[in-house]
């Protein structure tokens, strides 16, 4: 139950008083509420867990540490080589 | 392109555990604290992948097997009264309280329904003004924030017919008492990402400084958990006890600010009993007193409650990091996840029901 998921946002609105919005999991749609992120845009990507949006995920972020883990495997992949 | 399928990526994930591979000079003992961590490494394969000088021990992450015997009699006797409808995240029905489980109350005409949001029983409050409806809110830090959210809305509302059974436990407190306890074997740490990416991690130094272990703070793809180990037996092998972030995507030191000012209207630190670990000093939140009119313990008039834990499940031993699943008896046989003897075997976060499902136990034995 404790699973919570990126997924891409689609739609924000209100619902009553709450600020609620639409994520799309990888065409899945669910609903979620973003009272915890009022500064989210549609198209930014966020973690859901149990219809509740925790968090905004850094794209920039993402990339840097993927570009850091990439330099480990390349430094391998050289080392390997010799 | 989503970038969250390169973090799956299996070249990277190999290049990291080589890497852990030259890095370890010895034997080390890393607990992932959180369900979420266990069920993921078993379920990619990552625990297998790993250098034999490596050992996880699977930590007390998994609010389905923490909550306390107690409350889930309690949940029992509340599903039981025809004045109510009781909503729960789908995992409880299946947990075996003293006697019974929330499925076999609604086999007997309880009105128990599963919801996949704390928002949904709100609503399902307002859709039945002439019923109770009770919410099983269980769950560490990264659920409190949606369980919060249900209770302001509740507020909100002025509804009258709504309350939750709150059982919220918090990592930090837990991990005080694993590393305190004497027959600790834990060198170093995975956080639990999403609990970090509410609370942040301001948490952790005073844990990493006092007991000298490192800390580092994971996701849940595989790159980001051999990332995670791979920081952490680094910091091992040069003596290090730091907080580390490998989250960074998600995670701020200072956390999610407005989660947080939810949670501290409506929650406050309070002692909990963790199943089959016992009770822990300020290891949870209760409600506020602003929000203790919505307590299903002040509501209803529960009779005194008489637990009996089951004799043969080791599932304490097992949240403790003391024993591994195969180490029960009742492993595999009677206790399955079609028959559970203990929550362990209930959620996938359970580690006993991640042994099962990846058949990890089979090939031991
Ligand atoms: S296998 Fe079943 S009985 Fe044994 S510890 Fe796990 S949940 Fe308890």
């Amino acid at each position: 139950m404790c699973l919570a998921v990126p997924g891409k946002i689609s739609e924000i609105y209100k619902s009553g008083d709450i600020l609620m919005g639409k994520v799309d999991f990888g065409g899945v749609i669910r609903e979620a509420c973003f009272e915890a992120i009022p500064e989210a845009k549609v198209g930014d990507w966020t973690i859901v867990h149990a219809g509740f949006a925790l968090n905004l995920l850094s794209e920039e972020d993402a990339r840097a540490t993927l570009d850091a883990l990439n330099e480990i495997a390349d430094i391998d992949a050289e080392l390997n080589k010799e | 392109m989503n970038i969250n399928q390169e973090f799956r990526n299996a070249r990277l994930v190999q290049a990291v555990v080589d890497k852990i591979r030259q890095t370890a000079t010895r034997p080390w003992v890393i607990m992932e604290i959180c369900g979420g961590q266990t069920h993921a490494f078993m379920q990619t394969g990552l625990d297998q992948l790993l250098p034999a000088s490596i050992e996880l021990v699977h930590g007390p992450g998994c609010p389905v097997c923490v909550t306390s015997l107690e409350l889930i009699d309690k949940a029992l006797a509340i599903a039981m009264r025809p004045d109510v409808i009781f909503t729960s995240f789908g995992d409880m029905l299946r947990v075996p309280g003293s006697r019974d489980d929330l499925f076999s109350i609604r086999a007997r005409g309880g009105d128990i329904r599963v919801v996949y949001s704390p928002l949904d029983s709100v609503r399902i409050a307002r859709e039945n003004p002439e019923k109770q409806v009770v919410f099983f809110a269980i769950g560490f830090e990264t659920t409190a924030p949606a369980n919060a959210a249900a209770l302001l809305q509740a507020k909100a509302l002025g509804l009258k017919n709504y309350s939750q059974l709150v059982s919220i436990v918090r990592v930090p407190p837990a991990m005080h008492a694993i590393l305190g306890s004497p027959g600790n074997r834990v060198q170093g740490f995975l956080a639990a990402g999403h609990v970090c990416s509410v609370m942040g991690t301001r948490e952790y130094p005073p844990i990493a400084a006092r007991y000298h272990v490192p800390i580092v703070v994971t996701g849940f793809e595989p790159l980001d958990l051999a990332q995670g180990l791979l920081m952490c037996v680094q910091q091992l092998e040069a003596g290090l006890a730091e907080v580390q972030n490998a989250y960074t995507r998600v995670v701020q030191e200072e956390g999610n600010p407005a989660a947080l000012k939810m949670l501290a209207r409506v929650y406050r630190e309070v002692d909990r009993n963790w199943r089959g670990i016992g009770t822990i000093p300020l290891s949870g939140w209760g409600l506020t007193p602003e929000f203790a009119g919505f307590d299903a313990e002040n509501r209803f008039d529960l009779k005194e409650i008489q637990t009996r834990e089951s004799e043969i499940c080791i599932a304490g031993q097992i949240l403790r990091g003391l024993k591994k699943p195969h180490q029960c008896p009742a492993f595999g046989n009677p206790c399955s996840p079609e028959n559970p003897l203990g929550a362990p075997m209930v959620s996938s976060e359970g580690a006993c029901a991640a042994h099962y499902r990846y058949g990890r136990e089979i090939e031991k034995k």
